[in-house]
C-alpha cells in the first residue's frame, strides 16, 4: 500500500478575531491505495476541514500535505487546482451536479476541465456511469433523478478521470438507508482498485461495515485509528 | 458545441427573463449606436452631395473656404487666368447663394440657389424626372425637387413663382435632391443665380476645373495655386473632406453624434455587466464546484466570456434587423441613416467588445469564489 494523500501536523485556524476557530489542532493522517477509510466524528469536530485540506481545497495554517508524494507547500491556487484535477475526485453531501447538464455531460465535465474532449471523453463518461449502475440514465438531467442516482452521477464524475484519491463528505447523509447502502457499496468497489484510495467522512455508524480503516476525530484531534471490519479486497490490477 | 459553450448557453437560457433583459439592453444600446453612427455617415455623405455631383477635377475657391455652402466670392477675371494655365481644359463658374422664394399665394420661403451654365460642365441638377437640364438656359427656367413642391407652393412642371420680383418657372423637376439644412435647392444659370441672390455680376463662388486628358491633376493644381492670388485650389476629394470635417466637427454635430453613441455604449455595458454579474452570482455554486473539481481559472472565465458572447450574438442580430429597418424607413428623408458593411462589422465588433468588457465584473466576482463553499451547501 502506498500513500496517495499524506497530511502531517496539520493545524487549521478558521475565521478571524473573536470568531477564530482552531478547527484542526495537529493532525496526522494518510490515505493509502486499496483502502476505504472512514473519518468519523461528531458534528463540528473538523472532519470537513480535514477533508478540504487533504483535497487541496484549503491550505493548512501549519503542517504539510503531499499528494502522490508531491508536497503542496507554497503552491499557488492554480497549481492546487491542477493537483485536484489530476489526483482527486470529490463527492459532496449535496451532490453539486449541474442542473442544466445531462448525466453524461456532468461526468464529462471532470474530463473537460483536464482538456480531455471529443468522442473518447464521451465514451469514458458513459463507462463511468455504467460502472455506478446508471447506463440507462445517460441523458437524464439531475432534476429527473432520485437523490441516490444523483449521488451516483457525482461518484462517476469523481472517478472518471482516474483520480487516485476519492474524497467523500457525508455522501449518504441526504439519502435513505437503502440508497446509502448502495452508494457505500459502489465506493467500496472503487476502493478495491489497487490504484485508488477512498476517504469517506461520516458520523453515521451504519457505514462502519464498509470501512477497511476507521479514523476518529474529536475537537480537531485524531483520537483513534483502527482496522475496519471490511477486508481489503484489492483486485490484482492487470 | 464544446462543453464550455454548452454550459454558457444553458446558464443563459436557464433564466429566460434575465436573458431577455440582457438582450433588450444590448439591442437598445446597439440600435442607439447604429442610429448615431448611421446619422454620422448619412450626414457626412449628405453634406458633400453637391461636391460629389459636380463635374470637376479641381476646385478654385476663395481662400479660407470652409464648406460648399461658404458664401465667399471670387472675381471672374481669375477664370481667364486659370484658363491660361497649362493642363487646364475647362473652367466653369458656379454661383451659390440664398434667396427668398415668393409663392403664388404670396408667402416667402428661403431657397438655396445653385447657378451653373448648362452649355458647359459644372453643377447641374441630377435625378431629373421631368423636363430637360438644357432648358434651364431659357430666361425664367429653374429646377426644383418634387419633395419641396409644397414648401415652394408649386404643383409641378410649368408652375411659376417669384424671386426678387422676377418670375421663375419650374422647367426641370428632380427627385431626391434633398438638403440637410432643409432649405430647398433651386438650380439655374450663373447669371440668374447672381440676380436671385443679389450678388455682384463679376463674381462667382467656385471655378470648377477640368484638366486636360493627359495632364496631371496634382501638377495642375500646384500651377493654378502658384499663379492665382488669394485663392485655394483643392481636388474634389480634398474639398469633400474639408466640407465634411467642417460640418461634422467645426459645428459640433459629429461630436454630438459620437457622444450619443458613447452614451449608448455605456448604458449597454452597464446593463449587460449587471445581468451577467447577477447570473454569475446565481451560478456561483456551480463555479465553485468547477473550481473544486480542479478547473483552471481560465476554464471558468471562458464559460462567462461565452455567456457574454452568446448574448452579444443574439443581441447583435436583433439590433442589425432593427438597424436595417430604420435605414429603410429613413431612406427617403432629408437625413437618411446609412448602414454600410464597414459600419455593420464595426457594430458587431463593438457588441462583442461591450459584452466581453461587461464580463469583467462577473469574472472578478468568480475569481473570489471559494471552492470550499461546496462543502457548506
Ligand atoms: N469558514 C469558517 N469560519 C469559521 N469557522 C469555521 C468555518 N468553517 C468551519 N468552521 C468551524 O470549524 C469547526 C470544524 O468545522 P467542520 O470541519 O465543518 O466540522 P465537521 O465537518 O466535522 O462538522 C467547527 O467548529 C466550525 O464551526
Ligand atoms: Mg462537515
Amino acid at each position: 500500500m502506498t500513500a496517495v494523500l499524506q497530511a502531517e501536523n496539520i493545524v487549521k485556524v478558521l475565521g478571524q478575531g473573536a470568531a477564530e476557530v482552531h478547527a484542526l489542532k495537529g493532525v496526522n493522517v494518510s490515505l493509502g491505495t486499496g483502502e476505504l477509510t472512514l473519518l468519523m466524528g461528531p458534528s463540528g469536530s473538523g472532519k470537513t476541514t480535514l477533508l478540504s485540506i487533504l483535497g487541496c481545497i484549503l491550505s493548512p495554517t501549519e503542517g504539510a500535505v503531499s499528494v502522490g508524494g508531491q508536497s503542496t507547500e507554497g503552491a499557488e491556487p492554480e497549481e492546487l487546482a491542477d493537483l485536484r484535477r489530476r489526483n482527486i475526485g470529490f463527492v459532496f453531501q449535496s451532490y453539486h451536479l449541474f442542473p442544466t447538464l445531462t448525466a453524461t455531460d456532468n461526468v464529462r465535465l471532470a474530463l473537460d476541465v483536464r482538456g480531455e474532449r471529443g468522442r473518447k471523453a464521451v465514451s469514458r463518461a458513459r463507462d463511468a456511469l455504467a460502472m455506478v449502475g446508471l447506463a440507462h440514465k445517460l441523458t437524464s438531467f439531475p432534476g429527473q433523478m432520485s437523490g441516490g442516482e444523483q449521488q451516483r452521477v457525482a461518484i462517476a464524475r469523481a472517478i472518471v478521470g482516474d483520480a487516485s484519491a476519492i474524497l467523500a463528505d457525508e455522501p449518504t447523509a441526504a439519502l435513505d438507508s437503502e440508497n446509502g447502502h448502495a452508494i457505500m457499496t459502489i465506493l467500496s468497489e472503487i476502493a478495491s482498485d489497487a490504484a485508488r484510495g477512498v476517504l469517506v467522512v461520516t458520523h453515521d455508524p451504519r457505514l462502519l461495515p464498509f470501512a477497511t480503516r476507521i479514523v476518529r476525530i474529536e475537537d480537531g484531534r485524531i483520537v483513534s485509528e483502527e482496522q475496519g471490519q471490511a477486508k481489503r479486497k484489492v483486485k490484482a490490477n492487470a | 458545441m464544446s462543453l464550455i459553450q454548452k454550459l454558457a448557453f444553458r446558464n443563459l437560457f436557464h433564466d429566460r427573463l434575465r436573458l431577455i433583459a440582457t438582450v433588450i439592453g444590448i439591442v437598445f444600446s446597439i440600435v442607439l449606436v447604429t442610429v448615431q453612427m448611421g446619422l454620422y455617415l448619412g450626414f457626412g455623405r449628405m453634406v458633400t452631395t453637391m461636391i460629389d455631383r459636380a463635374d470637376a477635377d479641381l476646385w478654385i475657391m476663395p481662400q479660407g473656404t470652409k464648406c460648399f455652402e461658404d458664401p465667399a466670392l471670387l472675381d471672374v477675371r481669375k477664370r481667364f487666368r486659370a484658363l491660361s494655365i497649362e493642363g487646364v481644359a475647362q473652367v466653369n463658374p458656379v454661383v451659390i447663394g440664398f434667396a427668398d422664394w415668393r409663392t403664388p399665394a404670396g408667402t416667402t420661403t428661403p431657397v438655396f440657389v445653385v447657378g451653373s451654365d448648362v452649355k458647359n460642365g459644372g453643377l447641374h441638377p441630377w435625378n431629373v424626372i421631368e423636363g430637360q437640364v438644357e432648358s434651364l438656359s431659357i430666361p425664367d427656367a429653374v429646377a426644383a425637387d418634387q419633395s419641396y413642391f409644397d414648401r415652394l407652393g408649386v404643383e409641378g412642371l410649368g408652375s411659376t413663382a417669384e424671386i426678387r420680383q422676377q418670375k421663375v418657372r419650374i422647367a426641370v423637376v428632380t427627385s431626391g435632391i434633398r438638403s440637410f439644412t432643409t432649405t430647398p435647392y433651386v438650380f439655374t444659370t450663373t447669371e440668374r443665380a447672381r440676380q436671385y441672390a443679389g450678388l455682384p455680376s463679376a463674381k462667382a463662388t467656385y471655378f470648377l476645373v477640368r484638366v486636360a486628358p493627359n495632364a496631371d491633376i496634382e501638377q495642375t493644381r500646384r500651377r493654378l495655386a502658384a499663379n492665382i492670388d488669394e485663392v485655394e485650389v483643392l481636388t474634389t476629394a480634398e474639398f469633400r473632406e474639408r466640407s465634411r470635417s467642417f460640418w461634422l466637427f467645426d459645428t459640433g454635430a459629429g461630436m454630438a453624434l459620437f457622444a450619443g453613441a458613447l452614451l449608448g455604449i455605456i448604458v449597454g455595458t452597464v446593463i449587460v455587466a449587471q445581468t451577467l454579474y447577477s447570473s454569475t452570482k446565481d451560478h456561483l455554486d456551480e463555479f465553485a464546484t468547477l473550481r473544486a473539481i480542479g478547473s483552471s481559472g481560465s476554464y471558468i472565465y471562458q464559460v462567462i466570456i461565452w455567456q457574454a458572447m452568446i448574448s452579444a450574438i443574439i443581441g447583435f442580430c436583433l439590433a442589425a434587423i432593427a438597424g436595417f429597418a430604420i435605414t429603410a424607413l429613413t431612406a427617403g428623408s432629408a437625413l437618411p441613416i446609412l448602414m454600410t458593411p464597414l459600419l455593420l462589422a464595426g457594430l458587431f465588433a463593438l457588441t462583442v467588445a461591450m459584452c466581453v468588457a461587461s464580463a469583467i465584473a462577473a469574472i472578478v466576482k468568480v475569481m473570489r469564489v471559494d471552492p470550499a463553499m461546496v462543502f457548506s451547501r
